[in-house]
């Protein structure tokens, strides 16, 4: 074996090769099972509870992380935040990812993906909620292909189809922030059709607005997020540009977070007020709801605010980690937790082995195509022929 | 609180929304100059 080849497979058989591999290999199989034996051989969904971990997380999860893309860019783009321009191009990339994988995820509980185009193209429901949501994450998942483009085309070296599809920015972003504002608070919307499933805690009439204020600081926490993980694995792919305004991304991000978490603490206690639901708070549920609100949305709203305030990054990072965590509970707490809540437990949905397995296996292919798209693509830094371009 | 009619209901929880809103108008900018007072 000449040193050339040797050096070739050492770099191949990585520990992140590896175990993406075999998450991989054993998320195929897993795959194999759902669409011959069927949904019910693979997960524990049932009439009470059709609606389990890959639609709470996989679905619910994985757009309102997705926001950044939407976030960053109409910072940048509308209202003119050029300082943030070098986050926008891995904002969008992991959004697009997200949302690919948001449609990817669906097949897995809808089955037959040849069929997926069906409520597009052939029979509209115009009259529900899921249709407008199926819509806009079309539409928007194509908006995102078009953004994350131009990274692809000065790669490929495809100067003049980069240069017409630059020129769409502004219309794309905007374009972008109608649909998220649509599906983002569809997605809270769908559970108005099951007010006596979810907990009165969590139930409300402004469920669409909490789904749609969230995915704000959801977005913004997970570029920060983002952000700290390409820093420490990818530091060598940023320039100086990018390294430069990382500080500034994030202290602008930690402070616009902690605003809006803030005003999303006030409206969920409004929405306890209008429904007069206080006597819940002092129940287990209640507790539970606090939790969520004092643990993982005031707390981090006030470490963002303290972070912001020092010019403390560090602090600021921990908050982002710590919100991205809330909203995967809150989100869970929605779909899965206070939902049938009042069913005996024996009646209670918890998922089956091979349910977190496929929503790691999809985690995991979202990594790794990430990660395929920044080692070659000018994502992280600009591309030398296009610097002067904006 | 027990309530017998729904305008009870809602006099009652309307009020407390009221108040809680303004509470939160009179919070929020006060918050945004503790998070900007110190920017450049």
């Amino acid at each position: 074996m000449g040193p050339e080849k040797a050096i070739a497979e050492k770099q191949y058989f990585t520990p992140f090769n590896v175990v993406a591999g075999i998450i991989i290999f054993v998320g195929l199989i897993i795959t194999i099972l759902r669409f011959t034996k069927g949904i019910g051989a693979v997960t524990n969904l049932d009439n009470n509870n059709p609606w389990g971990l890959w639609i709470g997380f996989d679905l619910l999860c994985g757009v309102s992380l997705a926001a950044g893309g939407y976030m960053t860019s109409s910072a940048c783009y509308i209202f003119g935040l050029k300082k943030y321009h070098s986050a926008v191009r891995p904002a969008i990339l992991t959004a697009f990812l997200g949302y690919a994988l948001v449609v990817f995820a669906l097949n897995y509980d809808v089955g037959r993906p040849w069929k997926l185009p069906y409520p597009i193209f052939y029979s509209q429901g115009t009259s529900s909620l899921l249709f407008e949501v199926g819509l806009c994450v079309f539409l928007y998942l194509t908006v995102l292909f078009v953004e994350t483009t131009p990274a692809a085309f000065e790669w490929l070296g495809f100067k003049r189809i980069r240069h017409w599809v630059v020129r769409l920015t502004l219309v794309l972003t905007i374009f972008g922030v109608v649909l998220s504002t649509l599906h983002q608070s569809s997605l809270g919307a769908l559970f108005l059709i099951a007010p006596s499933k979810l907990h009165p805690l969590w139930y409300s009439g402004y469920l669409h607005v909490y789904f749609f204020i969230s995915s704000m600081f959801a977005g913004l926490s997970m570029v920060i997020f983002e952000g700290t993980l390409a820093h420490k694995w990818l530091h060598h792919k940023m320039d100086d540009t990018h390294l430069a305004e990382a500080n500034g991304v994030v202290l602008g991000f930690g402070k616009a977070a902690s605003f809006i978490m803030m005003g999303y603490v006030g409206i969920k206690i409004i929405g306890i007020a209008v429904d007069n639901n206080w006597h819940y708070l002092t129940t287990g549920w209640g507790l539970w709801f606090l939790v969520e609100l004092i643990g993982f949305v005031l707390f981090p709203a006030i470490l963002y605010s303290v972070g912001s305030r020092e010019k403390n990054t560090k602090l600021i990072r921990i908050a982002a980690i710590w919100t991205v965590l809330g909203i995967v509970l809150n989100r869970l707490n929605v779909s899965l937790i206070a939902f049938n809540w009042h069913l005996p437990s024996a009646d209670r949905y918890f998922p089956s082995f091979m349910e977190f397995f496929i929503t790691i296996f999809i985690i995991t292919i979202g990594v790794v195509a990430y990660r395929f798209v920044v080692t070659r693509m000018p994502i992280l830094y600009e591309h030398p022929e296009y610097k002067k371009d904006h | 609180m027990e309530f017998f009619t729904l305008h009870d209901f809602m006099t009652y929880s309307k009020g407390i929304t009221y108040l809680v809103m303004g509470a939160i108008l009179v919070f929020m900018p006060l918050y945004w100059l503790y998070l900007t007072d110190r920017d450049d």
